[in-house]
């Protein structure tokens, strides 16, 4: 069963900055099914974080402006939503957990009080249920002495708990997406498991589809379904989690897979590196963004923005090299072309 | 001077800061270890246990609590005249962990690479020291230009190129370097690291090489501690602590570290460990991490463990390895669990 629940189409957001206007993310389109786990990989100031917060309706009005583009969520679009009806949806139907457990809960409320908030407001049930409801949670995530904590205030928690009541919190009105925006970044290792596993069980217990956004393709590997990998306010690449890993065909997806330290390889295999540092989004040309550091250019990449090549019903990739109409272009043996 | 000679020897080091009238936090609880001359340690461990505390007790930042730091068979702490300290500071340097609040925002970065040598090195004339400048500036990867900008105008990867050319300009033999690479995009990551190694290489340094993330570190250290509340649990070399972890930790947080393969991700085996990191101001009795430990047995909260050396140049702090203890009748699972349940992947 695959049931499409979000559809994102050609989304624009800029930022008026004092030199202009930036355009943070241009031209995003990806889908969302039902029960299933959609990772947005790319580096810092990619875009990842500001479509996240476009789809919530969370960016900052008086200088952030979604230019183009549709979401939508069970066939409405949330960007013609008056602010009450966003309101609505808006941690009732789709939830969000944010990077910082450290802030992203309010220091001077009781924990109990923070999660029973979204429930009294969308759910319109009484305290005393709303209560219930939020110790449930609470041991959903596995808090212990979850009766007595529901008294404590954030900062009796250590940051892997606040994560964990923060998911609480996202997850009390059973939304039917939950976007987690770096969920795991600050927490150690060993925290990190456990959130992780955590996640994957409440997705099956409550079939909610999640985007998940990290940069980190181990959490990648363990968690996703479909991937997108960003680069500069652009999908380059998306299909899913085995076309991303085993068959990357954009160079810089390709160029991640390779930096990335494997355990298992042996010492004196040197890392591969991506030469140059992601580009400065204000200052990008008509060309391709990922240009200038990458080891297969040709002249068409500096001058004009590759198109979509579609490799299979769920792989698409942006790169000349995969356009039909670069014949003459030598793919490069380690960018195979597997779907000739 | 030979190069299995021991550059840094820490015995039994110690740093407790007061808190509060009566208690303290143990930050660090004694631990020991060598380095070797052109070495590079890599030391772990989750945060909160005391791993940048050790790196900064060695570089002078801090006072230690007790134990001894020798550098080059001299003692790093207590009395030292003034000339001798410097020296130490001159040939011991850091590197921090984050390249924006590292850098002084109003110096240029030749402002900011020539302070180390106007102390160290005062006969310089203004014109030895701007090319010795631009001489570490394209050794890290920059170029002369970058010499009169300030630290705004680099990105991250690069101001980092700037603290490590920072810590070079006084020619230390001895570099900590705390979670060089913890602040960095992915793909930057391997860029430094291999900037690293190209300069152990090129100019004999040895590394203390702090982090929290298990995979970069093995790329870049011989030999690898884990720490754990103030303790190291295992110390060994690199490619054995990932073939053959002893320590239950040391098992649970390789086991941890998600990896970048989704086949290897859906066969694996996991460990995940319960609860949270003690308080290391009220410390669990006996071995202290028995409160996570998937194998804790009876006499864990009686005794603490020695740190023992099982195999050659392999230690460890854990009663499993330990016969002695394992012959006593407390020293039995309190779990049903197989000791064993690890899977090298």
């Amino acid at each position: 069963m695959t049931e499409e629940i979000l559809a994102v189409t050609d989304l624009h957001v800029s930022f008026k900055t004092q030199a202009g206007m930036v355009t943070a993310v241009r031209g995003v389109n990806f889908n969302l099914n039902k029960g299933e786990t959609l990772a947005i990989v790319g580096e810092s100031g990619s875009g990842k974080s500001v479509t996240a917060k476009a789809i919530m309706r969370l960016l900052p009005k008086h200088n952030a402006q979604i230019s183009q583009g549709g979401i939508l969520y069970e066939g409405q679009d949330l960007l013609n939503l008056s602010v009450n009806d966003m309101q609505k949806v808006r941690g009732s139907e789709i939830a969000m957990v944010f990077q910082d457990p450290m802030t992203s809960l309010n220091p001077t409320m009781r924990i109990g009080k923070q999660i029973m908030e979204g429930l009294l407001k969308h759910q319109k049930l009484s305290k005393t249920v709303a209560k219930e409801k939020a110790l449930q949670m609470l041991e959903l995530v596995g808090i212990p002495n979850a009766k007595e904590r529901l008294e404590a205030y954030p900062h009796q928690f250590s940051g892997g708990m606040r994560q964990r009541v923060v998911i609480a919190m996202a997850l009390a009105c059973n939304p039917h997406i939950l976007i987690a925006d770096e969920p795991t970044t600050a927490l150690d290792v060993t925290i990190q498991a456990q959130i992780l596993q955590l996640m994957k069980d409440l997705q099956e217990k409550m079939d909610t589809a999640i985007i998940l956004i990290t940069h980190d393709l181990g959490v990648v590997a363990n968690m996703a379904d479909h991937v997108a990998v960003m680069y500069a306010g652009e999908i380059v690449e998306q299909g899913t989690l085995d076309e991303i890993f085993y068959q990357p065909q954009h160079p810089y997806t390709l160029g991640l897979l390779r930096s990335m330290p494997n355990l298992s390889a042996s010492r004196s295999e040197p890392l591969i590196p991506i030469p140059g540092s992601p580009p400065d989004v204000m200052t990008l040309g008509t060309g391709c963004p990922f240009a200038a550091r990458c080891p297969h250019t040709m002249k068409v990449c500096h001058d004009f923005l590759p198109k979509y090549t579609h490799l299979s019903d769920s792989h698409t990739v942006m790169c000349w090299l995969q356009d039909e109409r670069t014949p003459s272009a030598q793919i490069p043996e380690e960018v195979g072309s597997v779907y000739e | 001077m030979k190069k299995n000679e021991e550059l840094l020897v820490v015995s039994d080091l110690k740093k407790h800061f007061p808190v509060g009238k009566k208690s303290s936090l143990k930050a660090v609880d004694g631990i020991s270890f060598t380095i070797k001359k052109g070495e590079t340690l890599g030391l772990v461990g989750e945060s909160g246990c005391g791993k940048s505390t050790v790196g900064r007790v060695i570089t002078q930042i801090y006072q230690p609590s007790s134990g001894e730091v020798l550098f080059n068979n001299d003692s790093v702490h207590g009395r030292i005249s003034g000339a001798a300290k410097k020296e130490k500071k001159r040939s011991m340097q850091m590197i921090f962990q984050d390249p924006y609040s590292s850098l002084n925002p109003r110096m240029t970065v030749m402002e900011i690479i020539s302070e180390g040598l106007i102390i160290h090195s005062p006969g310089l004339g203004r014109k030895e020291r701007e090319s010795k400048v631009n001489e570490l500036l394209e050794l890290v990867g920059l170029n002369k230009k970058h010499a009169q900008r300030f630290p705004h105008e680099f990105s991250g990867g690069q101001r980092q190129r700037i603290g490590i050319a920072r810590a070079l300009a006084v020619e230390p033999e001895f570099i900590v370097a705390d979670e060089p690479i913890a602040a960095l995009d992915v793909s930057i990551q391997a860029q430094i690291v291999n900037l690293l190694k190209k300069l152990q290489d090129e100019k004999e340094l040895t590394y203390l090489f702090i982090a929290h993330d298990l995979s970069m570190v093995k790329y870049i250290s011989d030999r690898i501690a884990v720490m754990y509340l103030g303790k190291i649990m295992e110390i060994t070399e690199s490619e054995t602590l990932y073939e053959k972890p002893l320590h239950p930790y040391t098992r649970a947080l390789l086991s941890a570290i998600p990896i970048p393969d989704p086949d290897m991700e859906r066969s694996r085996e996991q460990i995940i460990l319960t609860g949270d990191v003690p308080s290391p101001i009220d410390l669990p009795s006996g071995c202290r991490f028995r409160t996570r430990c998937p194998n804790v047995m009876g006499v864990c909260s009686e005794i603490e463990p020695q740190f023992l050396e099982v195999e050659s140049n392999h230690f460890v702090s854990c009663h499993l390895y330990d016969e002695q203890v394992m012959s006593r009748e407390d020293a039995v699972p309190l779990y049903d669990e197989k000791v064993s349940t690890y899977q090298t992947v």
